[in-house]
C-alpha cells in the first residue's frame, strides 16, 4: 500500500515508475532510473551534490520527494550536454580547471545551468550566491567562478 | 522511515477533511519536514501536499492595498514578486537568506512560520509589518498577528485542526521603510546567531510616528523588543537615538548561551543589528547616506 505510480519526464523521456512514497526524488533516480550521475553528499539539504532542475527550478533531490514530481519536468546532469556536445557550463569547467575529484561537479554544473537559464549575464555575486549551496572540497572555487565568469562573459578580461 | 500515506487536496476544504486526521503533517517545501521525517524525528501517518491549493499559493494586492501572500509561496517566488520588492523589501531581502537557491526554491513562507524555530529568518520581517496569518480549522477561520503565533520553540498556537492560508500584509503608510539583517558566521547557509528586523515610519515633520523591532534566535520565540520600540516613538531619527534603542533591545532579548554564541554576545549582537537596521530604514526613507 506504499506504492505510488509517477508519471513525469526525466531529461526529455517520459518515465512511468512504481515508487515507494518514502523515496526522494534523488532515490528514485539513482537507484530506479540508474541515473547515478547525480550524488549524494549530505542528504539534508546542504551540500548540493543532489542538484536537479525540476520545472526550471534548481532543487536538492534529496529534500524532495518522488511522489512530489508527479508529471514534472526533471533535467540532471545526463540531460545537460547534447548529443556529441558538452553544455558551455561543462566546457569552460574543464577549461578552467573547475573540477578536481568531481563528486560536487554534476550539482555545480545544475545551478549553473540554473542560472545561466534565468539570467545570460550574471557579475561576479549572482555567480557566488548561485553557487553557494554548492559543497566543493577540492577546488576552493576560485576556478569555479572563473569558468562561469567566463560562460557569463566570453569576451571578458581574465 | 516510517510508512505513511499520501495527499494532494486541491481545495481548503479537501485540506481540512485530510487534516483532521490524527497524525496528519502538510507538506509545504519541505525543506525542514523531510529532515525530520528521515532523522525520525517526526513520525508522520499522513503527509498532505498543500502545493496544489490555489488559495495557498500566488501572491495578490487587495482592494484596500493589503498584500495577500499564499502560505504555499516559494522564497524564491516573494523574493522575486515585484508588490514585494516594492513595499515590503525587508520581508524579500530576509526570505532570500534562506539556505541555498535550491532550498529557497522549495522553502515556503507557511513553512518557515510554522516550522516556528526562533531563529526563522522571515519572521522579523512579517512582525515589523505586523502582517496577520490568516488561519482555518474544524471550529472555521480566524486571522491573528503573526507576532502572536508562538508559543515556544517549534511550537504555535495552530490547533491540530488548523491550518496556515495565507499572510496578509497591511498597505504601509507612505514613509515607512524596514530591514532586517542576521549574524551568521559565514554569509550563506548558516542558522542566524541573532537577527533583527526594524521598521519605523515617520510624519511630514520627520518624527518617527511607528516603530517596531523584532528579534530573531534570541529567545524561545521570535520576539518583539518593546522597549526599543518606545526608545524611537515621538523622536526623530538620530545615530544616538538608534544606539540607545540597541541597547534597549539587548534588555528586550533573553538570549541563551550554545555553540553558535554566548547570551552575552547574542545581546550584543542585537544591539548592532538593531542599530544597523534603524540606519538602513532611515537610509531608505531620507535617500541619502545617512550615518
Ligand atoms: C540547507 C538548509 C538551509 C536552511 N537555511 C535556513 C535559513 O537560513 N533561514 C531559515 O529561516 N530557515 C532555513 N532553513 C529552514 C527551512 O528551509 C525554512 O524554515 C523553510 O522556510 C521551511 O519551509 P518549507 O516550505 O520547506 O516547510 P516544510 O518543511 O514543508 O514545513 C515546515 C513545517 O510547517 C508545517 N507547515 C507548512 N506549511 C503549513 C501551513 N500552511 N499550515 C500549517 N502548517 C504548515 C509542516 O507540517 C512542517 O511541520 C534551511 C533548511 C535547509 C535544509
Ligand atoms: S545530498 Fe542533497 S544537498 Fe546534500
Ligand atoms: S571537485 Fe571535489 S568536491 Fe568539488
Amino acid at each position: 500500500m506504499s506504492k505510488e505510480i509517477l508519471e513525469c519526464s526525466v531529461n526529455g523521456e517520459q518515465q512511468s515508475c512504481l515508487i515507494d512514497r518514502r523515496d526522494t526524488l534523488l532515490e528514485l533516480l539513482r537507484t530506479r532510473l540508474q541515473l547515478t550521475g547525480t550524488k549524494e553528499g549530505c542528504g539534508n539539504g546542504n551540500c548540493g551534490s543532489c542538484t536537479v532542475i525540476v520545472d526550471s527550478q534548481t532543487v536538492c533531490s534529496c529534500l524532495m520527494f518522488a511522489v512530489e514530481a508527479q508529471d514534472c519536468e526533471i533535467t540532471t546532469i545526463e540531460g545537460v550536454a547534447s548529443v556529441g556536445e558538452l553544455h558551455r557550463v561543462q566546457e569552460a569547467l574543464i577549461k578552467h580547471g573547475g573540477t578536481q575529484c568531481g563528486f560536487c561537479t554534476p550539482g555545480v554544473v545544475m545551478s549553473a545551468v540554473g542560472l545561466f537559464a534565468e539570467n545570460p549575464s550574471p557579475n561576479e555575486s549572482d555567480i557566488r550566491l548561485a553557487i553557494a549551496g554548492n559543497i566543493c572540497r577540492c577546488t576552493g572555487y576560485e576556478k569555479i567562478v572563473k569558468a562561469l565568469m567566463d560562460v557569463a562573459d566570453p569576451k571578458g578580461a581574465d | 522511515m516510517e510508512l505513511f500515506n499520501f495527499q494532494t487536496p486541491s481545495s481548503v476544504a479537501e485540506l481540512l477533511i485530510a487534516k483532521a486526521n490524527t497524525n496528519a503533517w502538510l507538506l509545504a517545501g519541505g525543506t525542514d519536514l523531510i529532515p525530520q521525517l528521515k532523522e525520525g524525528r517526526r513520525k508522520a501517518d499522513l503527509v498532505i501536499d498543500i502545493k496544489k491549493i490555489p488559495a495557498m499559493n500566488g501572491i495578490s494586492e487587495l482592494e484596500d492595498g493589503t498584500l495577500r501572500i499564499g502560505a504555499a509561496v516559494s522564497a524564491t517566488a516573494i523574493a522575486q514578486n515585484v508588490d514585494a520588492i516594492r513595499s515590503y523589501a525587508a520581508l524579500a531581502s530576509s526570505v532570500a537568506l534562506i539556505g541555498s537557491r535550491q532550498v529557497q526554491n522549495r522553502a515556503t513562507l507557511g513553512g518557515n512560520v510554522c516550522n516556528a524555530a526562533p531563529s526563522a529568518d522571515a519572521i522579523p520581517a512579517l512582525i515589523c509589518y505586523d502582517a496577520m496569518a490568516e488561519i482555518e480549522g474544524a471550529e472555521g477561520k480566524r486571522e491573528i498577528l503573526v507576532e502572536d503565533l508562538f508559543t515556544g520553540p517549534g511550537r504555535t498556537q495552530l490547533n491540530p485542526t488548523e491550518v496556515l492560508i495565507s499572510f496578509l500584509l497591511p498597505l504601509q503608510s507612505e514613509r515607512t521603510a524596514a530591514a532586517y539583517q542576521r549574524f551568521t558566521p559565514r554569509r550563506e547557509m548558516d542558522i542566524a546567531v541573532a537577527g533583527v528586523g526594524s521598521r519605523i515610519s515617520l510624519d511630514a515633520d520627520g518624527k518617527i510616528i511607528a516603530a517596531r523591532v523584532a528579534l530573531a534566535s534570541v529567545g524561545p520565540t521570535p520576539l518583539r523588543a518593546a522597549s526599543a520600540e518606545c526608545v524611537l516613538m515621538d523622536e526623530s531619527p538620530s545615530s544616538q537615538l538608534f544606539e540607545e534603542a540597541g541597547v534597549a533591545a539587548a534588555q528586550d532579548a533573553s538570549p541563551i548561551s550554545d555553540t553558535r554564541g554566548s547570551a552575552e554576545y547574542r545581546r550584543h549582537l542585537v544591539s548592532v543589528l538593531c542599530k544597523r537596521t534603524l540606519a538602513s530604514a532611515t537610509n531608505e526613507l531620507l535617500q541619502d547616506t545617512w550615518t
